[in-house]
């Protein structure tokens, strides 16, 4: 199992490598000039604009560029914006934002989501199965934008429940969004948790167990169950991997200063240094993630080993 | 295989005793949206202390539906037991609380498996799922547990037991796993065992192997064995008595030997001119016109009549004995005997009385 995931991490060196030159390459693609707009409506003098372009390599071909960017990459400097902030203090103000929002949305999945799905599943067919099934096909079937408006106009402005936007009030600002965030994945995991356990109640072994005379909270819980989890857990901790990369859309609906908003933000005004930094990052977490997902899976299957 | 065993005893050295278990005018249906799959109709036997019972039949027999019917393990919906009682050791079972069933499975009637590999948790070691009988039943320490998990392992002869006890399913041989069954089965010496096909998954030496293994522990313990099958050689081998089911219902109950060397129903004699034997080389089979009912669908008269080559149809049938339209009801032929056919006499080859 060590080797296994010493070289899955080494693997991630070159997977990385890749995605940060693709990311870089697209930026530089991107038409427009950054340092122009930069200005704004008062325009730049030529002789600042020549200055600028020299300093951020701009006028050099992709590839000295990118040389360039990696040379104090390796030196742990990830450069900074077009205004001279850096990009390290950029990330460290945004991330703390997005892991919060993340962990409310995980929460969300594995309270609601969980819960519903195994309820739905041992209690096929009944009115509570029937309500998880037309909920989640609603709630999936609804953009994510227009159900994170209908979310701030119901419970934000109407009942006035949680706040509308920003993260004046702490955790509990992270509320609404993380449940707006959550519930695409969320009704995805009810679903996959009846289904999963719905089949699993018909599995030889369950028989067996209720042939052995166990109790039936034991027959559900220990035989069915954990049984039914194994690809659950796998699709949420490939979740987080995803929902750590920022939601650009919920981010900016709920006016939450995260990475998904900074690099969206980024992206618009072509600040390649900020952008190969924060998607690098997010590469990264999903690449994480999912061999936590990997090594999981051979803890709840002993079926599964890696050496 | 088909030898007679000469040192078996037959049905009036059979053990006897009071009837551990009896089954009468036992009803299973399956109640779907595509109608109702009359899956047991009026099955009755009883078993006695140290019997072997085999109950043959081909797939969609009842067989399995009714043994699981004992267990009270039928998934109700779509089960339903619409008619009849299961008496364990005098008391009713079918009017029993729940939990008081579940008490019975385990120390008072167990079963095992045809396909062990799916039959186990993959996610649960052996032993554990050895020791959890223990555990629900006797409220041992998961570490008391193991321990009796391990001599139930010996007991089954499982080769290096203390060491495998931790290993899971997966990493068993077909015949081990059986065995890791049978030893799960056992673990609280239980008055019955219902082996529900117990040896079709595996190759004839293992099967050899863990027929001699059950005919040693119902030899320590004396407990009851119904053994569910469509091998007749396994039958010939350990079974005392036979019942023979089709449809859903019993249509031939005897002593192994009487029925396998004369059959009473003609779809016993079917069966036996089905299988291969080592005399008669170079002969043809001969199989089973038909296919096995639909059990949707069943047959008027007797279920057999469209498959059986005896039947007597209109004129030719004796009054009240017309095989598509009378229901020849399992009744005595000879002392020893029972089958449900108009005509047993005949396949016999005894006078009428």
């Amino acid at each position: 199992m060590g080797r296994y995931v010493a070289r899955r991490l080494l693997l991630t060196i070159p997977v990385l490598l890749g995605a940060s030159f693709l990311i870089f390459a697209m930026v530089y693609a991107l038409p427009g000039d950054p340092i122009r707009a930069l200005g704004g409506d008062r325009p730049l003098s030529p002789a600042v604009i020549a200055e600028l372009r020299e300093r951020f390599n701009l006028n050099d071909p992709l590839y000295i560029q990118y040389w360039e960017y990696m040379k104090n990459l390796f030196q742990g400097d990830l450069g900074t914006d077009f205004r001279g902030r850096p990009v390290i203090e950029t990330i460290e103000r945004a991330l703390p934002v997005t892991v919060k929002l993340a962990i409310t949305a995980v929460v969300f999945e594995i309270l609601i989501g969980l819960v519903a799905g195994v309820l739905a599943g041992i209690r096929r067919n009944s009115f509570f199965d029937n309500v998880v099934l037309v909920s989640t096909t609603l709630i999936v079937s609804i953009p994510i934008l227009v159900l994170a408006f209908f979310a701030q106009l119901l419970f934000g402005l109407k009942l006035g429940w949680f706040p509308i936007a920003g993260t004046n009030d702490g955790l509990y600002s992270y509320l609404l969004p993380g449940l707006v965030l959550a519930s695409g994945s969320l009704a995805y995991v009810a679903r996959l948790t009846r289904t999963s356990l719905a089949e699993n109640l018909r599995a030889d072994y369950v028989r067996t167990a209720r042939a052995k005379g166990l109790p039936t909270r034991t027959v559900i819980v220990r035989h069915t169950l954990r049984n039914s989890l194994i690809p659950v857990v796998t699709f949420i901790g490939a979740d987080i991997g995803a929902l750590l990369g920022g939601a650009i859309v919920t981010e900016t609906v709920f006016n939450l200063p995260g990475i998904g908003r900074e690099v969206f933000n980024a992206i618009r005004s072509q600040e390649g240094a900020v952008v190969v930094g924060i998607v690098t990052l997010m590469v990264f977490f999903f690449i994480f993630f999912n061999l936590v997902v990997d090594v999981l899976y051979a803890v709840l299957d002993p079926r599964i080993r890696y050496d | 295989m088909t030898n007679l065993d000469l040192s078996k005893p037959t049905s009036e050295l059979a053990p006897s005793g009071t009837p551990l278990l009896e089954v009468d005018d036992l009803h299973v249906e399956f109640r779907t949206r595509g109608g109702v799959v009359n899956a047991v109709n009026g099955v009755s036997y009883s078993l006695a202390a140290g019997e072997t019972l085999a109950i043959l039949g081909e797939s969609g027999s009842g067989k399995s539906v009714s043994a699981q019917a004992i267990m009270g393990i039928l998934e109700t919906p779509p089960a339903v037991i619409n008619g009849g009682g299961i008496w364990f050791q005098g008391k009713d079972m079918l009017e029993m609380s729940a939990e008081d069933q579940r008490k019975i499975r385990g120390p008072g009637i167990s079963m095992i498996f045809q396909d062990a590999l799916s039959s186990l948790n993959p996610v649960y070691s052996v032993g554990f799922q050895i020791g959890e009988m223990f555990r629900a039943h006797r409220g041992l320490s998961k570490k008391e547990a193991r321990k009796r998990a391990i001599e139930l392992m010996d007991r089954v002869r499982i080769p290096a037991a203390a060491r495998r006890v931790d290993d899971y399913p997966h990493q068993f041989s077909g015949g081990m796993r059986q065995r890791v069954m049978i030893a799960m089965a056992i673990a609280l010496d239980p008055r019955i065992l219902i082996a529900d096909e117990p040896t079709t998954a595996l190759d004839v030496t293992v099967q050899a192997q863990v027929m001699d293994l059950l005919k040693d522990l119902q030899g320590e313990t004396g407990m009851g064995l119904i053994l569910i099958t469509h091998d007749l050689g396994v039958v010939n081998e350990v079974a005392d008595n036979v019942a023979v089911m089709y449809a859903g219902e019993i249509v031939e109950r005897g002593t192994v030997d009487d029925v396998f060397s004369k059959p009473s129903h003609p779809y016993t004699e079917g069966l036996m001119g089905s299988v291969p034997q080592v005399e008669a080389k170079g002969g043809r089979l001969r199989p089973i016109a038909g296919q096995p009912p639909n059990l949707a669908r069943i047959p008027s008269g007797c279920p057999f009549h469209p498959r059986c080559a005896r039947r007597r149809l209109g004129a030719d049938a004796a009054p009240g004995r017309e095989c598509a339209t009378d229901v020849p009801p399992l009744r005595l032929v000879v002392p020893g005997r029972e089958a449900a056919c108009h005509y047993s006499e005949e396949v016999l080859g005894v006078p009428a009385e």
